[in-house]
């Protein structure tokens, strides 16, 4: 296990680096630069601010320039906004973005998996019915759509809830129920599929026949056995939500790290790019890794050790 | 029907006079799909009495299965009922009891083993807490003493250094052992009725006479009553005291193993007899019984093995014939048995 983690490390840190030089020369492969919008800078301005950021430098010297930034993880100012550095975006966007991600998940994960049991136990019930439209609607319906429906209805049309920005707990409720729907939909989906093919193992009917609850037999024997494809969405859903949704933190105005993602590429800010993508990168590879370990939590017949399993 | 034998016995043999521990009379299953009802159970009726093993045999699809099930209240419903018959157990009609009460008959006082050791215990739970969780639902006994009887259970199907293996999980056993496994979960509360559902069939050949030696072992010393289903003969000639054969959802055939294997009277026992290799017939073409069984969605009128019959009579095709009592523990249900049918 140890020998697994530290091995993991290494892959983690080389995966983060690949992705950090596609990313870069991606970025420059693209045309044009941060000041040649509808600016009219005249060209020796140009050329002095390209001289401040390095810009005018070859590109194998920006990219050493750049992987040293990765390593100290000092990403030095943004373009756009100068007076601030790119961990100052991150350090103040983030937690909002964590904030908001984390009760997004716990409230998708939690429901999610209730609705899934209950549907697969209800199999072809009303219930089930119900609970399948319901979550058909919540992936096929966008977050922002929901977002304005739930603030015409909630904030507008009825006034008990506050339309926008992120200051109390009743702040929160709107959006988290924008963000939640579409991942819960998508959980409770896969926890019915995989909660009915758990349903007919010969281990719960081996349970029955023990004479447990049903209770029982659907914490202990039945959610255990099915959680493992939640498990494998969860791992990309948590690291996708707690970076920040852009259009959700844009309807209501929440001051989160989206905003940062489509803004720095409208504007060719590369600070911010990188910084950016390396820790959206960063947090996603932990992720899958602990996707990982939870496998072998759920299941014992999952090994982890340094040769990749049996 | 077959009961019948038992109640009005006049013989003066004691294993037969006591009241049975498991009675089943004109049981009914039926199952409705898309496709129509399956009439899985068409009134089977069986004795079962203390200490002795009754194996009911038959091809895929006789209803064994279901029968075992519906006795264990285990049919899934719907699809599943129970239309007809009784089932008592001690004397208590198991029938009409609800849902809470036939929870804490099962693993109690009946409990079942599976076809399948190596899909029947659940992969992620450790295998002290699969033989413990029963005793504990069923009784306020300390985990503690759970353990403890869990130990000495593993102990008594056979399992090496049990206190240590209680924390393994079941993919860290041998197939084998993992039926050993499933035995031992089904006796942790003692109970007096053991429903093994073709325990041996996905066991390799060695294993299964192990497997088999340790139900005789286990039987000697607790005197539980085993219902073994099984379409295995070799299994059934190894352990069963009688034979009840199963076709097409009915009892055709029951007797002693002695009557079943050297006097069968049904066509159909015999077919099976025919069919099985034997040493003593060498170089002889084995016989199999020529056709398929009926459709349960429409079963016939008449005796449901008229057409794979060689000895067919006309009657055959319209009426069920009735039981005949050939001697105080043999009943077949055949027309040729009739006084009436041509010798």
């Amino acid at each position: 296990m140890a020998r697994y983690i530290v091995k993991r490390f290494f892959i983690m840190i080389i995966t983060v680096l690949v992705i950090a030089t596609l990313t870069f020369f991606l970025m420059h492969s693209i045309p044009g630069s941060p000041f040649n919008q509808e600016r009219g800078t005249s060209e020796a301005v140009q050329a002095n601010l390209e001289a401040f950021y390095g810009l005018d430098e070859p590109l194998y010297v920006q990219y050493g320039m750049y992987l040293k930034s990765i390593v100290t993880f000092d990403f030095g100012p943004s373009i756009k906004n100068p007076n601030q550095t790119v961990n100052d975006l991150l350090s103040r966007g983030f937690p909002i973005s964590f904030e908001l991600g984390i009760i997004t998940i716990l409230v998708a994960l939690i429901s999610g998996v209730t609705l899934g049991i209950i549907a697969a136990l209800r199999h072809n019930g009303v219930i089930d019915y119900l609970a399948m439209t319901f979550a058909v609607l919540g992936i096929s319906v966008p977050n922002f759509v929901l977002a304005t429906l739930v603030i015409q209805q909630f904030a507008v049309n009825w006034s008990i809830l506050p339309a926008a920005t992120w200051s109390s707990s009743a702040h929160m409720v709107l959006p988290t129920l924008a963000l939640a729907t579409g991942p819960m939909a998508i959980i409770a989906r896969l926890t019915r599929s995989s909660m009915l093919e758990v349903l007919t193992q010969d281990y719960i009917k081996m349970a029955r026949a023990k004479g447990l609850t049903p209770m029982k037999i659907i914490l202990k024997h039945a959610l255990k056995n099915a959680m493992m494809p939640v498990v494998t969405i969860l791992g990309t859903l948590v690291a996708a939500i707690l970076t920040g949704t852009f259009v959700i933190e844009k309807i209501f105005a929440i001051p989160g790290m989206g905003k940062y993602f489509v803004e720095s590429i409208n504007g060719r800010d590369y600070p911010v790019i990188m910084g950016t993508t390396v820790f959206y990168s960063s947090i996603l590879v932990f992720m899958l890794f602990l996707v990982d370990v939870a496998y072998s939590l759920l299941d014992p017949r999952i090994k982890l050790n340094a040769k990749g399993g049996e | 029907m077959k009961l019948a034998n038992y109640e009005k016995t006049e013989v003066k043999n004691s294993v037969k006079q006591e009241e049975p521990v498991l009675h089943v009379k004109d049981l009914e299953v039926t199952f409705k799909t898309y496709g129509g009802t399956v009439q899985a159970v068409r009134g089977v009726s069986f004795d079962v009495f203390k200490g002795e093993t009754l194996a009911i045999v038959g091809e895929s699809g006789c209803g064994k299965s279901v029968t075992s099930s519906a006795i264990m209240g285990l049919i899934p419903s719907p699809p599943g009922e129970i239309t007809n018959g009784r089932v008592l157990f001690k004397g208590k009609e198991l029938t009409s009891l609800s849902k809470n009460q036939l929870r804490e008959i099962r693993g109690a006082d009946i409990s079942m083993i599976f076809q399948d050791p190596m899909t029947a215990l659940n992969p992620t739970l450790k295998i002290g807490e699969q033989l413990t969780e029963g005793i504990r639902q069923h009784t306020s006994i300390s985990s503690e003493d759970a353990t403890k009887k869990a130990v000495e259970m593993m102990k008594l199907v056979g399992i090496p250094n049990p206190t240590e293996r209680l924390k393994q999980y079941p993919h860290q056993f041998s197939g084998g052992m993992r039926q050993r496994i499933v035995i031992a979960i089904a006796l942790m509360c003692e109970p007096e009725l053991l429903i093994a559902d073709e325990p041996t069939t996905a066991l390799d050949v060695t294993i299964q006479a192990q497997i088999l030696e340790l139900f005789e072992e286990i039987q000697q010393k607790t005197g539980v009553s085993i219902i073994l289903i099984t379409h295995d003969l070799g299994v059934v000639a190894k352990i069963a005291n009688r034979i009840a054969v199963m076709y097409a959802g009915k009892i055709i055939e029951v007797g002693t193993k002695r009557e079943i294997f050297y006097q069968p009277n049904h066509p159909y026992t015999k077919g099976l007899l025919h069919s099985v290799p034997r040493l003593d017939l060498k170089g002889k073409p084995l016989e199999p019984i020529e056709g398929t069984p009926p459709d349960l969605f429409a079963p016939p009128a008449g005796c449901p093995f008229t057409a794979r019959c060689p000895h067919a009579m006309t009657v055959c095709e319209k009426i069920m014939p009735e039981t005949t009592r050939l001697t105080e523990t043999h009943d077949a249900d055949c027309w040729l048995l009739d006084e009436r049918a041509k010798k």
